[in-house]
């Protein structure tokens, strides 16, 4: 009865106020333009040229779905596939496992917190070339510092970026470095969200600092730590300046990941149309597992 | 007992956490002033003695660096003036109409390569003659300082209490005149987060110019990454370029600490 009642009122209001919110389009249109021709207009480009053999200086020639196929025969892609997946799993752990440990060393008080905290922050801020150009003078395998840190603790030289076999965890580390202190703001974040009474009642029950951890923070972050997850993801999948400064995907084509690939495709030889499609299956590799991680996210809240 | 190992620990752990951003810092400001002779020693020489000038005047004298720091100073503050002039409206509008399928789009924009767009954008500045000017990097840039912008801004005029709008608007004002003269003057705090973040992305950059640029509108770090691969030159310049590319960007750090960190955290924001 009283629903019955109260519903016109709803709807009386719902009207005015839906007209009322219309009118804000016209703050929204310089943006929309603007991310229209800047951001959508490349994406319908990309998706008509990847049908397309076209060639910077020759003509080009509508050639179906040939790139994709040719993709995926194309062992270097293949391979340069298998190497981001590689590349960016040890560039997700990493940043997560350190940036959390950061997060809960920094959510306490100590001396000198903030001058610390400013100093952890500035890998993230500084510009990603000019750190590359510092890291690969000391990846220098005869004068490079990091090998003289190596041998002062007993340890043999490394050819750091030199090797294939160790290219790509150099890379990481690098990687690493840069981004850790992003995952540590989010976690930071949630920390100083989290409420205070749980641990209060722990402390009670008699629980120490470890069950506490288990039992309350760590359920209370997990969206947080989603959240970091996901950004962390994308952001390694997509990883390009220190790889491209420090080895442009070399010794040979060891550290070449799918941006690099694409990079060379389109840039160095010119194969736009091919670039276009590396482009199209990349951007649906990173929404897919965008996807999946934003799922897993849902069902997390659920449970 | 256990208080004080516990503190040692704590100590440690911080010390580790922190010694390696500090330490490459440190290392490049040591590459800088050294001589060569110094930078190439074994076992390496650590304290620059005396502290060298040379590499920071070979940087100025061989190369067209102040043009390419004009070109770096008038992309990013171009981008980020132009952002924020569409970008502070939209976030408003969006945060108003609650529309969040718009804010979705932003978060494609996030999610994209950066190189993505080049391929089709580079042959449409080809097209329109465009090459060669500093247009199409500010363009590009676009890419990434207007979703900064937005998202930052959506955020924060969410966050704002709307009764002083309302008032507003039922004492006559239309919505223009509410945001220009209610909303905006108390969204002032959020704008500086949008403009230190775009800016700060939009200087680092450095695939949009590396593709677009032509030998006269390199940026800053497309101008240093050049000084690697195409001259064999020795460290000391190299890490003096380096840390004058990147030393604006660590001040304005160091200064809007408290800003970026809300920023950040608030939407995970990060360009290219």
């Amino acid at each position: 009865m009283s629903g019955a009642a109260t519903l016109p009122a709803a709807v009386a209001a719902a009207r005015p106020r839906r007209n009322y919110a219309r009118r804000y389009v016209w703050f929204v249109v310089p943006a929309a333009i603007v991310v229209l021709s800047v951001i959508l207009f490349p994406w319908v480009f990309t998706l008509f040229m990847s049908a397309h053999d076209w060639k910077i200086g020759g003509g080009h020639s509508y050639v179906g779905l040939d790139n994709y196929r040719k993709l995926f025969t194309d062992d270097r892609f293949l391979w340069s596939m298998a190497r981001t997946l590689y590349f960016t799993a040890l560039a997700v752990v990493g940043p997560m496992v350190l940036g959390t440990i950061a997060a809960l060393v920094f959510s306490r008080n100590f001396p000198l917190r903030g001058l610390a905290r400013t100093v952890f922050i500035l890998p993230m801020m500084a510009t990603p070339v000019a750190v590359a150009l510092v890291w690969t003078m000391m990846f220098h395998p005869q004068l490079g510092v990091l090998n003289w840190i190596l041998t002062q603790f007993g340890l043999p030289p490394s050819m750091w970026i030199y090797d294939a076999r160790t290219v790509i965890p150099t890379l990481v580390m690098v990687e690493v470095w840069h981004w850790t202190p992003l995952v540590m703001l989010i976690v930071l974040g949630g920390l100083a969200s989290l409420p205070v009474d749980p641990y209060e009642a722990a402390k009670i029950d008699g629980a120490n600092g470890w069950q506490a951890f288990r039992h309350i923070t760590f359920p209370l972050l997990l969206p947080f730590l989603v959240v970091a997850l996901i950004i962390r993801t994308i952001d390694a999948l997509k990883a390009f300046d220190t790889i491209y400064v420090i080895t442009q995907g070399g010794p040979g084509t060891s550290s070449e990941t799918i941006n690099i690939f694409l990079y060379l495709q389109g840039f160095a030889y010119y194969n736009m149309g091919y670039a276009s499609a590396v482009v199209v299956v990349f951007f649906l590799i990173i929404v897919s597992l965008a996807g999946v991680l934003l799922w897993a996210r849902n069902r997390a809240k659920d449970l | 007992m256990m208080r004080a190992l516990e503190k040692i620990g704590f100590a440690l752990t911080v010390l580790v956490l922190v010694s390696p951003a500090a330490m490459v810092f440190l290392w490049m400001l040591s590459l800088s002033l050294k001589t060569e002779l110094d930078n190439t020693a074994w076992p390496p020489v650590f304290m620059p003695a005396p502290p060298v000038w040379d590499n920071f005047l070979a940087v100025f004298e061989r190369n067209d660096f102040l043009l390419y720091t004009w070109n770096s100073v008038v992309v990013s503050f171009t981008a980020t003036g132009l952002a924020i002039l569409i970008g502070v409206p939209a976030g408003y509008g969006i945060a108003k109409m609650r529309a969040t399928r718009a804010a979705m789009l932003i978060l494609i924009a996030r999610i994209t390569p950066g190189l993505s767009y080049l391929i089709p954008l580079f042959l449409l500045f080809q097209w329109l003659g465009l090459t060669g000017t500093l247009t199409p990097i500010v363009v590009t840039h676009l890419v990434i300082t207007v979703p900064i912008v937005v998202w930052v801004m959506i955020g924060f005029f969410e966050g704002l209490p709307a009764e002083l709008e309302e008032a507003a608007l039922v004492d006559g004002a239309n919505i223009w005149q509410a945001f220009r003269h209610v909303a905006f003057p108390l969204a002032r705090p959020g704008i500086t987060v949008a403009v230190i973040l775009s800016f700060i992305f939009s200087w680092n950059n450095f695939i949009f110019a590396m593709v677009l640029a032509g030998r006269e509108t390199r940026t800053l770090p497309v101008a240093v990454n050049n000084m690697l691969t195409f001259e064999q030159i020795s460290w000391g310049p190299l890490a003096a370029a380096a840390l004058l590319v990147t030393l604006p960007v660590l001040l304005l750090t160091l200064l809007a600490q408290k800003q970026i960190i809300a920023g950040l955290t608030a939407g995970g924001v990060k360009g290219g």
